[in-house]
């Protein structure tokens, strides 16, 4: 990013809404954001490619860079927060994860619980 | 357009709401909604992530240099989407569309290669029909990739709606509703990479 | 229906797998009531052309974005689809009276029809009469009682119930051409897989579903967002109508299961089509992931279907008891858990599937934690009645035969939450007669108190309130009679989906079960009646104050039925019985001084014609003519991009036409209110 750029778009972002209240941000939010999200695959992708850890190291890793740089995402790109005009939006992201885990853990648990007592893979 | 946004100021008391906010919040709700469906077809992958009914497996196929190169391109489109955001909000359509043309080229390079994967993996024996993680690993990664053909097709669209009414107030409900589609799309193949591909080569 | 020969292996490029021979011409059950269909709707045809109607229901109704006119045709379909839902039922319940190894023989339906029967029931009864009954309720009532103008996304609105329609056609077409689906209502594969329902039955039910679920999950979206964000200046979150709450519950529900349906028969619909390998026998496919997903979204579905249902007895209780509402809060809480624990619940569905004792035990724990804060409302409503001077309005018979019926319906629900009693009364007719009981006695008894309550409301006059009590009287006893024995059979051993058996002993009981479905008709009937006496003696009653039950909620202050801006003037809200407040502190009705253009919706003809289109795919895609499907989904985008671009969507209502609609109201509601301003204002024109 030139300095041009960045310190047009800055110059304007002390307006940080849009029509209907949404947040649109800044420069530095969205250069950080980048950054960070660059930073965070590169570690996940770096452990398994060169399998620097042990497996079960590496997937800790994996996962833990992966909800990092969602959450990076939804902060720095969807500019998420607890403000009065985004206090919904992040309220029902926040009552969807819960069901998201819900969903997928209670899927899988059922099934590899079910596997186990048909012999299925086994 | 004009009328009508000169009325509003004017009648406050009948418009107690402001429905250009209800249409990104409803949008948002949408999301929320997508983010179901995917979960239920991730759901799927980890249940089917070791059906491979003797059939080839990832491992064998999966090249985590070229995912390298998909995550890349749609990292940066999401970033240059938001480039294209401030522009917008600064009223400098220039900036907008440039910004937009170039998330768009990036959009477009990350489906070809999504293709071309599809294609290689295809020919190397593994089809959507070839095995239960197959079918699933095809139903999350199309689904994905439907997801972002869709974006694009929409900011073709929204291109010749800028085009025509300018930096209207209904244009700037549609782009920020695209804007908060793109980055979904993002958060959404940063489960992908980590969970069918990072895991599965492991 | 058609023997299997006529199956076509290789699909013509014009046709695709459609003949002639798929029109079962020669059935003798289907080939009346497919000519009775047609007759009745070329009679409609010539009846709507001779008076020249066409016009005006294109530009009133079909092409209407009102959620009132959209739910008042919610509510249309709904009853025509539960004629035919319940004709199936009546053929079931006939079959097995006559199906017993004696003399009698099996029985006058061969299998492979009773089977697309007890599917059509499932599939019909659930998405096409509770559904849209449900849906039809809220869009009647929820914007009206929140003092919104509309919902938030009116061409959405428009869109989702035409999407229904659409699911709902699909499912009618399937009588006449092909077959539908003959494996049970949720098609659990491999049986509905393409290797053993190799023609066109599943199909019909998956694009049904598929069309049908996507404008489901608008409206979801929709109403969350109606009642989030257009709330009456002054309704706070705790001051919202328990039927507004309820309906809240259950649109977030729709929101966060809907996909779940969506994805599942989507894959069930690639493995059909395409050849994967998700639920199939071989390579890695699993069945029992299908079972698992589908009852994800199953379960939410029971609660979507009757937390409305509890809005409505909420209302009609308060209102009728002629008090507030005992224990508002808890009853919010109550549905909130409810909502959130219905999420954790979905495993008691399939306790058999094998998942062992640790998960089954977890879920059955949940589904009896379930039933307590449902407990909990039973209470509301009694302390409600309790020291109230009760009104017994037909509505409210309806509340207390639910609270009955209901009642024994959830008991039967906790002992099969039990996983060891689970494994004795699974797939028995136990089972049948308690998802009977809480649907019928529950969910379908809410619709029918809030169909009586709210009907001079959407009409502007009153149902017949005595056939509503015979209707109601008819409905319970009838209910009793048809599903009590389906209890004792379910313990003595019965299955269900039984089209043959052979142990005389049931007989007797299939009898009275059969007698009961009889008595259950005799209920429909008079309500039918019921609906054409009070449509012939409308003008005696006329509903001119809007407030016929002296209710207590904000949709109770505007005139019935509503002007279609709602409200002339936005309300502010004081309290949770805004018009109950309103009426004790003689602000009810106020006579404004002047009025203001209303910012108003344009009805959009985009609704109807995407969903032409989408007809046109589910149809193509059922029978393999794919250049049809591609014309219908090509047309679906391409009439939304179109619409995108049309600048003429909304207008002002002007005051010349908002001032005679609000003096014909105030004429009756605040006579005196209303000469006195009269007279003011000439006064200040003199």
């Amino acid at each position: 990013m030139s300095t041009q750029n960045n310190s047009t778009a800055d110059g304007h972002s002390s307006d940080t809404h849009g029509p209907g209240g949404a947040a649109h941000g800044s420069v530095k939010e969205y250069v950080l954001g980048l950054l960070i999200s660059i930073i965070l695959t590169g570690i996940a992708f770096y452990v398994v490619m060169f399998e620097v850890v042990s497996p079960a190291l590496t997937l800790v890793v994996i996962l833990a860079t992966a909800v990092a740089q969602v959450m990076v995402q939804l902060v720095f790109f969807l500019h998420m927060n607890t403000s009065s005009e985004q206090i919904w939006n992040t309220t029902s992201a926040a009552f969807i994860i819960i069901i998201v885990a819900i969903l997928i853990v209670g899927s899988v648990w059922i099934m590899s619980h079910l596997n186990h007592n048909m012999m299925i893979g086994h | 357009m004009t009328t009508s946004a000169d009325l509003q100021v004017h009648d406050q008391d009948e418009h107690h709401h402001d429905s250009g906010g209800d249409t990104v919040f409803g949008f948002w709700i949408y999301i929320m909604s997508d983010c179901i469906l995917f979960a239920t077809l991730f759901a799927t992958y980890a249940v089917m992530s070791g059906s491979f009914a003797g059939q080839i497996t990832p491992k064998e196929l999966f090249d985590l240099n070229f995912v390298l190169g998909e995550t890349a391109l749609l990292l940066f489109s999401s970033f240059t989407f938001g480039m294209a955001m401030l522009y917008a909000h600064k009223k400098s359509m220039r900036g907008m569309i440039t910004w937009l043309l170039i998330t768009f080229a990036l959009g477009l390079g990350f489906l070809g290669m999504e293709l071309f994967e599809f294609y290689h993996f295809s020919h190397e024996g593994a089809t959507p029909q070839t095995s239960g993680y197959w079918s699933a690993f095809y139903g999350l990664v199309a689904t994905h990739g439907l997801h972002v053909t869709g974006g694009l097709i929409w900011m073709l669209i929204l291109f010749a709606h800028f085009k025509r009414d300018g930096f209207s107030d209904a244009n700037m409900v549609r782009l920020a509703c695209l804007s908060l589609f793109w980055h979904f799309l993002d958060v959404i193949w940063i489960c992908v990479f980590s969970v069918v591909y990072l895991m599965g080569v492991m | 229906m058609s023997s299997k020969a006529t199956i076509v292996t290789e699909p013509d490029i014009i046709f695709g797998k459609l003949t002639l021979d798929v029109i079962p011409f020669t059935d003798p059950v289907i080939l009346p009531v497919m000519i009775a269909c047609m007759l009745g709707g070329i009679g409609l045809f010539a009846l709507i052309t001779k008076m020249g109607k066409w016009g005006y229901l294109w530009n009133e109704w079909l092409t209407s974005v009102d959620h009132k006119r959209i739910g008042v045709m919610y509510i249309i379909v709904a009853i025509v689809m539960l004629v035919r839902g319940f004709s199936d039922a009546l053929m079931m319940r006939a079959q097995q009276a006559f199906a017993t190894a004696d003399e009698v023989g099996a029985g006058f339906l061969p299998p492979e029809h009773y089977d697309q029967i007890f599917t059509a029931h499932g599939t019909i009864m659930i998405f096409f009469v509770a559904m849209p009954l449900v849906i039809g309720l809220m869009n009647v009532v929820v914007p009206l009682q929140i003092g919104a103008r509309d919902v938030a996304f009116p061409f959405l609105n428009s869109l989702s119930f035409w999407l229904f329609v659409v699911g709902a056609l699909l499912v009618n077409i399937s009588l006449f051409v092909g077959e539908f689906a003959a494996t049970g209502w949720l098609a659990y594969p491999p049986l509905s897989g393409i290797e053993y329902s190799p023609w066109v039955g599943v199909d019909y039910w998956l694009w049904a579903l598929q069309i049908s679920g996507i404008g489901t999950l608008l409206t979801g979206v929709n109403f969350f967002v109606t009642i989030m964000k257009m709330r009456a200046p002054g309704m706070r979150l705790m001051q919202m109508p328990v039927f507004t709450w309820t309906s809240l519950c259950a649109n977030i529900l729709i929101v966060i299961s809907f996909p779940i349906l969506t994805v599942t028969i989507t894959l069930l619909t690639l493995d059909r089509y395409i050849g994967t390998h998700f639920f199939t026998n071989d390579l890695g496919g699993n069945q029992m992931m299908y079972v698992n997903l589908i009852w994800a979204w199953g379960h939410p579905e029971v609660y979507i279907l009757i937390l409305p249902a509890f809005g409505v007895f909420s209302e009609v209780t308060a209102t009728f008891s002629r008090k507030r509402l005992f224990g508002y809060t808890s009853l919010i809480w109550a549905t909130l858990v409810i909502m959130v624990l219905s999420f954790v619940v979905w495993l008691h569905h399939f306790f058999t599937m094998g998942s062992g004792a640790s998960v089954n035990a977890f879920f059955g724990i949940a589904t009896m934690i379930i039933s307590v804060p449902t407990g909990v409302k039973i209470f509301n409503w009694l302390f409600t009645m309790y020291k109230g001077r009760v009104e017994f309005s037909a509505s409210m018979w309806w509340t207390i035969s639910f609270l009955f019926t209901f009642t024994i319906g959830g008991m039967t629900g906790v002992m099969l939450a039990i996983p060891a009693a689970d494994f004795v009364l699974h797939n028995s007719l136990f089972l049948i007669a308690h998802f009977h009981n809480v649907i019928i006695g529950g969910a379908v008894f809410g619709y029918f108190a809030g169909l009586t309550y709210w009907f001079p409301k959407a009409t502007g006059f009153m149902l017949d309130e005595k056939l509503g009590k015979i209707s109601c009287a008819l409905w319970t006893v009838g209910f009793f009679v048809a599903f009590m024995p389906l209890y004792i059979l379910g313990f003595n051993g019965m299955t269900r989906r039984l089209n043959y058996y052979d142990n005389p002993e049931w007989t007797m009981l299939l009898w009275v079960a059969a007698f009961g479905a009889i008595i259950v008709l005799a209920g429909i009937t008079v309500q039918l009646w019921m609906g054409y006496v009070s449509i012939r003696d409308r003008d005696q009653n006329r509903d001119l104050t809007g407030d016929p039950w002296n209710g207590r909620t904000l949709e109770w202050a505007t005139s019935s039925p509503p002007p279609f801006y709602n409200f002339a003037k936005m309300p502010k809200i004081h309290d949770r019985d805004e018009h109950q407040y309103k009426k004790d502190h003689g602000m009810a009705y106020e006579v404004p001084e002047n009025y203001t253009p209303i910012h108003m919706p344009k009805n959009t003809w985009c609704g109807i014609v995407m969903s032409g289109f989408a007809l046109m795919m589910g149809f193509a895609m059922v029978w393999h003519i794919w250049w049809m499907a591609i014309v219908g989904f090509v047309g679906i985008f391409a009439s939304l991009i179109i619409y995108s671009f049309e600048r003429d969507k909304d207008y002002y209502v002007q005051v010349d036409v908002i001032e005679p609609l609000e003096e014909a109201h105030l004429v009756h509601a605040n006579p005196t209110g209303l000469r006195a301003m009269q007279d003011k204002k000439s006064s200040l024109e003199a």
